[in-house]
């Protein structure tokens, strides 16, 4: 335990709220707290009542202006964990089609008596502009192409996790040092990926070795900033030289099928095939965030396998959420300030505030 | 949750300054062994009995109880871990992070469960165990075990075996470990 939370406390003490805006703000020890608390919410999950009354008379709205499945299911199962109350928000069903802005809508909501935003939205920064409207907690649960970064936690979560229960100490916390020189490589749709944004960060702040592989119109403009060993177009070539293979969702609802030829070659190319799979090493991971474009960038038969994590991360997701709800909620601030550089601004058609992308 | 921790950490932390050794190494393992006798006698044996050490501070006296007991009576006794930060009644108003894991070795149904701390102080710790340990079934009864008894009590909790009563000042600081017991003071950063 790095004690970062507790130093941290004495500011909660006079009052003083944080936020989990994005993984830049939080460092590589914030990042390793959040793991360690983790682990505590882990156990919780296994027991026959997994709730623990933490937040009671708390309340967290997730304010959703984006579809999601997972992540707000995640959310709002955390929420209810650590049993504090839920209000869900979805912005199809709600006043802002009959035209309310955003900032109204939500110091509506906020005026009800609200301790937690969660906060997805399709413009990069909504998050964080709702942190400046409101005196509620907001974590960013995806903004626009910009960060999601409790999903990144979820992932290095998962990583750690794995790589501990293979050193043989499943309930001892086993630190970040697992990460340093870990090969990782981010496949696929990485241009319009707040997953991979935030995933960079953090494996770049804990000490992993990062290689993208996409496309060349598939990658962000520019690179500067990013934690990032290599940038690869060759799947083949990268993958028995990988300990993690990260496959990225196509993300066509932002239009990255204009960025390629055809989704078939896309797939042809980059897709992770039981072919592909099989020039992995042994003890190598496959992970996806979700929604998985099944036959797209991960084939059928490749999800079933042993080494694919992706429904361990989705089990761990409902920790890790809690782990951030809680050390908000509980203690006013997540982390430690400070910590990795923010990313280059991406240039380009970024959407940016109050544009609606893909809606 | 040990009370050095707590006491030691920010907002309200500092630096322990010792001033007395109230109980030596030997002295502390006389009374883990005395303690563990009247476990024994208490409860006609060891059955159904199990051991919860809180986190941290309760932890390395659990342990030794459990082998004390083993050697006394043959039996092994199961040591659980309880961390209970997620039932303080205190989060929100200092910081509150999870100090270990918690493992608890299998249903408490039935079990006659003796809690294991370090030092006994408001109480309120206690009273989160009690809440925690509910959720992990209904123990046939549970008991308190302490090293220090150091008085100023919050909630109406008592000891059911204690190692030393110790009337002490509420500014000042006890310090238990397997090495023995200190009393000392907090001195701000």
């Amino acid at each position: 335990m790095t004690g970062l939370g507790r130093q941290g406390g004495a500011e909660a003490a006079k009052g003083g709220r944080r936020h989990l805006l994005s993984i830049a703000e939080l460092g590589a020890e914030g990042i390793e707290e959040i793991l360690e608390v983790s682990d505590a919410f882990v156990e919780v999950g296994r027991r026959s009542i997994p709730k623990v009354p933490s937040l009671r008379g708390r309340t967290v709205v997730t304010l959703f202006a984006e579809q999601s499945t997972r992540t707000r299911l995640s959310f709002e199962t955390a929420a209810k964990r650590l049993s504090a109350d839920v209000l869900s928000f979805s912005v199809d069903t709600s006043s802002l089609k009959k035209g309310e802005s955003l900032r109204d809508t939500v110091e509506t909501v906020a005026a009800m008596g609200v301790d937690a935003f969660v906060v997805r939205h399709t413009s990069a920064g909504a998050p964080a502009a709702v942190a400046r409207w409101v005196d509620a907690s907001v974590v960013n649960a995806g903004d626009g192409w910009h960060e999601h970064p409790t999903q990144a936690l979820l992932d290095c979560y998962t990583i750690r996790q794995v790589l501990t229960e293979r050193g043989g100490h499943p309930l001892e916390g086993s630190g970040v040092g697992c990460f340093v020189g870990l090969r990782v490589a981010i496949v696929g749709d990485v241009r319009h990926s707040r997953v991979a944004r935030s995933l960079v960060l953090a494996l770049g702040a804990l000490g992993a070795e990062v290689t993208l592989v996409a496309p060349g119109s598939l990658l962000p403009p520019s690179l500067v900033g990013w934690p990032v060993a290599k940038v690869s177009y060759d799947l083949d070539a990268v993958l028995p030289n990988v300990d993690v293979c990260y496959l990225l969702r196509l993300q066509s609802e932002r239009g990255a099928g204009a960025f390629l030829p055809s989704v078939r070659e896309y797939s042809a190319w980059y897709g992770l095939t039981s072919r592909r799979a099989a020039l992995l090493g042994d003890d190598a991971l496959v992970m996806h965030p979700g929604p998985m474009n099944r036959g797209v960038e991960i084939a059928d038969d490749v999800v079933a396998l042993p080494q694919s994590l992706v429904l361990r991360q989705v089990s761990n997701g409902v920790a890790v959420r809690m782990a951030v709800l809680f050390m908000l909620l509980g203690q006013g601030q997540v982390g430690s300030g400070g910590g990795a550089p923010a990313l280059a601004p991406i240039s380009g058609p970024a959407p940016t505030l109050g544009t609606v992308v893909g809606a | 949750m040990a009370e050095r921790e707590r006491r030691l950490t920010p907002p309200r932390g500092g630096v322990f300054v010792p001033r007395v050794q109230v109980l030596t190494a030997q002295d502390v393992q006389r009374a883990l062994t005395r303690i563990a006798h009247e476990i024994i006698e208490r409860n006609h044996g060891l059955e159904d009995v199990m051991l919860v050490g809180l986190q941290t501070g309760g932890v390395p006296l659990s342990f030794r109880i459990a082998s004390v007991l083993e050697e006394m009576e043959g039996t092994v006794v199961p040591v659980g871990l309880l961390d209970v930060a997620f039932y303080r009644d205190d989060i929100g108003i200092r910081p509150v992070l999870p100090e270990a894991a918690t493992d608890i070795p299998g249903d408490l149904a039935g079990r006659l469960v003796v809690m294991v701390d370090d030092v006994l102080f408001t109480g309120r710790t206690v009273r989160a165990a009690l809440n925690a340990l509910g959720d992990y079934g209904r123990a046939r009864a549970v008991q308190l075990a302490v090293m220090v008894d150091r008085g100023h009590r919050e909630l109406p909790i008592r000891p059911d075996y204690v190692g030393k009563n110790m009337p002490t000042r509420i500014d000042e600081q006890v310090d238990v470990s397997l090495d023995g017991v200190v009393l000392g003071d907090v001195v701000p950063r």
